[in-house]
């Protein structure tokens, strides 16, 4: 039986990957911008939101070198952020993959079921299509956060000329917060999706870069949660069988 | 030639390698050219974006750095003019204009005074408000009877050998002062006395504090800190 099936298209695989690389500079870079003034309070001001006003970000975990460095590589990395993101974002819509990820009537309650199954409550794996509801939840998430950062960082890097946009953050302060926090809760995001990529499925490594991928390997076929029946392929089913002919 | 799927990949896998590797510091001078390149692009796009009617607005209720807006400088101690060494002090406006102005601190109050509440953003990410009173720079402008030659100014200071050059269309924004006060007072000499360039419109490191020449000029001259590598545009 052919369980093996092509399931990323080029175009997913490339920008996929396109993303990491930006991000990464991004994030990293944006970061070293964040360290030349640690907090969100404006001068003589308190943001009582933010419980580590005044602490920088660890320097291993920055790129640039130094404030100018880190925002010539902000600027000029965020074009192909941009860019690799519209051309991702078509591609959903025009192929039609965007049904793979947007959210749909009962995905409320098979992410709860996912849930049940990774906390051991639940014994056997839900059933799925291409990604189960929890990860179709956090891959509609990233674009949207993504959306997010690209106009809160608009919103601080022109706040006078696209003062309009800074508006929809409230000011530049709040948009700051916003375009950070949204960093921060991509990353989370980004490193889960890691974890689970390795720990669940890593078989869909070769889905992310050949684009081929062996059903009967794939986390409902395994039964696999988080370190469990990492190996293997499709188990014996449990349902009840006829008794063969004679 | 024809470029199949699997081609087309390895040329992008090529290529984004070939950008991270400059990325990591084994070929700098790649990455500085790439990122000068994007640098000139990005100020293209920030030309065609800015408009004089683009304003910052500061609701009236919203509160005044005051005491807290920071204070920097260059030199290890603060600037004060020395009348006794140095004259008067004089506001020079001059280089591509057809009258030259020379003004005293009294002369510049008597040009037409705008009073307005901006932020003021500092590259670092912080921003402070501050309710500044001055002249217009396009007042100067037109006052000194700036030429087609004017299309850049440069703002010289006395604090060491501080200036930074600017665009003229930013230069010429009608939020962009030369300030002599702050928050209803004299500027103090923390904060650039007796006048200094102030302007949402670019960032605090473009504005000059301790003001002694706006020198209009047809080409650019750098600046003290976009001579260092940070984006001589440095708008907002």
């Amino acid at each position: 039986m052919a369980t093996l099936v092509k399931r990323n298209h080029w175009v997913v695989r490339l920008t996929h990957w396109v993303n990491v690389l930006a991000v990464v500079i991004m994030a990293g870079s944006g970061m070293r911008i964040f360290n030349a003034h640690p907090a969100f309070a404006r001068p003589g001001e308190r943001f009582p939101l933010n419980p580590w006003e005044g602490t920088p970000i660890p320097p291993w975990l920055t790129f640039g070198a130094w404030l100018g460095g880190a925002r010539h590589w902000h600027f000029a990395m965020m074009w192909l952020l941009v860019l690799n993101g519209l051309v991702y974002l078509g591609f959903l819509f025009f192929h039609g993959e965007w049904r793979d990820i947007v959210p749909r009537r009962g995905d409320a309650r098979d992410a709860w079921e996912m849930l049940r199954f990774y906390l051991f409550v639940r014994r056997d794996h839900p059933h799925q299509g291409k990604h189960n509801a929890l990860q179709k939840s956090a891959y509609f998430a990233m674009p949207v956060l993504g959306i997010i950062i690209v106009l809160s960082g608009l919103a601080i890097w022109k706040p006078v000329t696209l003062g309009f946009i800074t508006a929809l953050f409230v000011n530049y302060k709040w948009a700051r917060f916003v375009h950070f926090v949204a960093m921060a809760l991509l990353i989370v995001l980004a490193l889960v999706h890691v974890f689970m990529v390795f720990t669940v499925d890593p078989y869909s490594l070769r889905a992310i870069v050949t684009g081929w991928y062996d059903r009967a390997r794939s986390p409902e076929a395994r039964n696999a949660r988080p370190f469990y029946h990492l190996f293997g392929s499709a188990r014996e089913s449990t349902a009840p069988r006829e008794v063969p002919p004679a | 030639m024809s470029v199949d799927r699997r081609r087309f990949l390895t040329i992008s896998a090529a290529s984004l390698s070939g950008a991270l590797l400059s990325a990591c510091n084994k070929n700098p001078e790649r990455a500085q050219k790439l990122l000068a390149l994007a640098e000139r692009g990005n100020q293209r796009v920030e030309e065609a974006l800015f408009r004089h009617t683009a304003m910052n607005h500061v609701s009236p209720s919203a509160p005044i750095a005051g005491a807290s807006f920071p204070k920097y400088r260059i030199s290890k101690t603060v600037p004060i003019w020395d009348t006794a060494a140095r004259g008067v002090w004089r506001l020079e406006v001059s280089g591509a204009v057809r009258r030259p102005l020379s003004l005293t601190l009294d002369d510049l109050m008597k040009l037409p005074r705008i009073t307005q509440k901006v932020d003021h953003f500092c590259v670092e990410g912080w921003n402070a408000r501050a309710t500044w009173s001055g002249v217009r720079v396009s007042d100067l402008a037109r006052a000194a009877q700036a030429t087609d030659d004017a299309q850049f100014v440069d703002f010289t200071s006395f604090d060491e050998d501080y200036h930074e050059s600017w665009d003229m269309a930013s230069a010429m924004h009608p939020q962009t002062l030369v300030a002599y006060g702050m928050d209803g007072y004299l500027l103090g000499p923390a904060h650039g006395a007796p006048a200094r360039l102030h302007s949402p419109v670019k960032l605090g490191y473009k504005n000059t504090k301790y003001l002694t020449r706006v020198v209009f000029m047809p080409v650019q001259n750098g600046g003290y800190w976009s001579d260092q590598g940070y984006e001589w545009y440095g708008g907002t």
